[in-house]
């Protein structure tokens, strides 16, 4: 276990780096692969919101990638049908994924294990069938267009710090609501929810309130991917979100939080290199999961970490 | 309620019977082996398509089933023995491993497929309607109703009359026990393995007949199976019979009164059930 003080330090030096890596980035890069570079920020935030579940409160949620999509169709809704403010519609978006979470929660935090995940991979799936069948509102399988971003964040530039910046306060309140009392409790809950409900912990508030609070993440990067994206459809709902982010969280090692970047980035480079020669991503995805899963359930981080103590010690 | 009559009554029973047939084998597998196999709406395609494939090329309905129920029952065996043992006992790497399967099944069906909608051809004698209660209504959708029945009469048999159900129940309880009695335990899950995907198949097979087959019915039999499984508790066949009635009729009601939204029908009352037993009606703690 590392001292308090080098374990602030470590994770400081995390987010300088990141803060670093990816504010050079546009500077080097063309208007094309700064764009991947944003969806790749986006979605570590994603990831970043499931692996805040997995790694600290031992919860794996499959209904993510439908709270974030949530987020995407509450935006583009109120723009482009509705034709209200787009700040007002990443406020409204962001509440509702936080209610979808909140409502999902109160169903999903009594069950643990593979219970918790069949629940949250149901409730997502609802909010799919949902989506593609309420077409007089989602517009159904040919999904709504957004109108564009607002002046201010128009230019791709702009939008890529801005997003950068989104995603790196959020990433600070996830460390420190994960280095909180209240993360500390989290842990606890996941080694032994009997003993913390013995201790007085009231365990499904908790729970409750963790979710809901990944939901609310989960939400700032979907209402994000609306001004990115300007198209949403049941796609952006569908379990493979859920998954590729579920994916991303363990690529980059479960309970490292900053590995979600890792993660994402190694998901969205592979996924953009490989469409432009195959539109076989999902039987690739497939193939990465159980390779994962068999291989390497700790993720990359994870297996690296592994080889390094084996060879220090 | 008022516009709830006798034949949207029958058609959620038959929904409810397909659903039956699908969920029963997911909970077999689940209440059993204790592996959750999101595979399983995969499977159900995967039957479907080939009994499409084979029933069209042979022109018999029943080979078509035969077929389907076979080739996925081997598919079940290849996901067992060829990915599952390596992760054996990792209830979450378990899951994740069978979803990953479900995406490459999913995506190798459209390649093999493409996306285009089927419909598998009826036999014959099932074909028109019938008079039943005054109303007439189609002959294959009562013959799924039964089939369902029968799917029922059958497991429940084979659980609770046969030395096959014996081990498998045994199994449960306590599986190293029953290999110290000389029982080849694993030999008695493969079977249970091969039963529940070959239910999964036959379901395809019967569900492709009326509800047709397209890219995303996997998804949305895997979600129906889930709430059935949810409801009803894992493992349980009253309780999967149960689950799939209930889901199967609120469907129908849901899409009757209120056919953009017929998903939140089924959710409600799945909600309402979790709040209040968390394992499910018939779910009892591992």
């Amino acid at each position: 276990m590392m001292s308090n003080t080098s374990f602030w330090r470590a994770s400081a030096a995390w987010m300088i780096g990141l803060a670093v890596v990816f504010g050079v980035l546009p500077l080097v890069t063309s208007s094309y692969q700064m764009s991947v570079a944003t969806e790749i920020l986006i979605f570590a935030l994603l990831a970043m919101s499931i692996d805040l579940l997995a790694g600290f409160a031992g919860r794996t949620s499959l209904g993510h990638g439908a709270i974030f999509g949530v987020a995407t169709y509450v935006v583009i809704y109120w723009t482009s049908t509705l034709g209200g403010s787009p700040w007002l519609a990443l406020a409204l978006g962001i509440v509702a994924a936080t209610l979808t979470a909140a409502v999902f929660g109160l169903f999903a935090v009594r069950a643990g294990g593979v219970y918790f995940l069949l629940i949250t991979l149901a409730l997502g799936m609802i909010v799919w069938g949902v989506c593609l069948r309420w077409t007089s509102v989602t517009g159904g399988e040919n999904g709504l267009r957004g109108v564009g971003r607002p002046a201010i964040v128009a230019d791709p530039t702009m939008f890529y710090y801005a997003t950068l910046a989104t995603v790196l306060v959020f990433t600070f309140v996830i460390w420190r609501f994960a280095n909180s009392p209240f993360g500390l409790s989290l842990r606890g809950i996941r080694d032994s929810e009997s003993r913390m409900r013995s201790l007085g912990y009231a365990t499904a508030t908790h729970m409750l309130i963790a979710f809901t609070f990944t939901g609310f993440i989960a939400g700032v990067a979907g209402a994000l991917y609306a001004l990115f994206n300007n198209f949403v459809s049941p796609s952006t709902v569908q379990l493979s979100q859920s998954v590729e982010g579920l994916l991303m969280a363990i690529i980059g090692g479960v309970g490292t939080l900053f590995g979600a970047f890792i993660g994402s980035a190694a998901i969205i480079l592979l996924e953009n290199f490989v469409s432009e020669y195959t539109a076989r991503w999902p039987m690739i995805l497939g193939f990465m999961f159980i390779g994962t899963m068999i291989f390497a359930p700790q993720g990359i981080l994870g297996a690296l970490r592994e080889l390094f103590r084996r060879r220090r010690s | 309620m008022g516009s709830l009559n006798l034949v949207q009554l029958l058609n959620g029973l038959t929904f409810a019977a397909l659903l039956f047939i699908v969920a029963s084998g997911f909970t077999l597998i689940f209440g059993l082996l204790r592996v959750v196999n999101l595979t399983h709406g995969a499977l159900y395609l995967f039957g479907g398509y080939i009994g499409y494939s084979v029933a069209l090329a042979t022109g018999s309905f029943t080979l078509g089933a035969l077929a389907a129920m076979v080739s996925v029952a081997l598919l079940g065996i290849v996901l067992d023995q060829g990915l599952l043992r390596f992760v054996r006992r990792y209830e979450l790497r378990e899951v994740l491993l069978t979803l990953g399967v479900a995406f490459v099944l999913n995506d190798l069906a459209l390649v093999i497929w493409g996306g285009d909608t089927f419909s598998i051809p009826v036999p014959e004698a099932l074909r028109g309607a019938t008079q039943i209660f005054g109303s007439y209504y189609p002959k294959y959708r009562l013959f799924v109703l039964i089939l369902g029945i029968l799917v029922f009469v059958g497991l429940w048999l084979l659980l609770n009359y046969t030395r096959l159900g014996a081990l498998i129940r045994a199994g449960v309880d306590d599986a190293e026990m029953v290999e110290a009695m000389g029982i080849n335990i694993r030999r008695v899950f493969l079977a249970t393995f091969m039963l529940g995907s070959s239910l999964a198949g036959l379901g395809g097979m019967v569900g492709g007949a009326f509800l047709t087959l397209y890219p995303t019915a996997d998804a949305e039999i895997l979600v129906f199976s889930l709430a059935v499984v949810i409801i009803g508790g894992s493992g349980s066949l009253p309780g999967a019979a149960i689950g799939a009635l209930l889901v199967g009729l609120l469907n129908t009601v849901g899409q009757v009164m209120f056919p953009e939204l017929a998903y939140f029908v089924v959710f409600g009352p799945m909600a309402a059930i979790l709040a209040f037993r968390p394992l499910g009606l018939f779910g009892k703690a591992a």
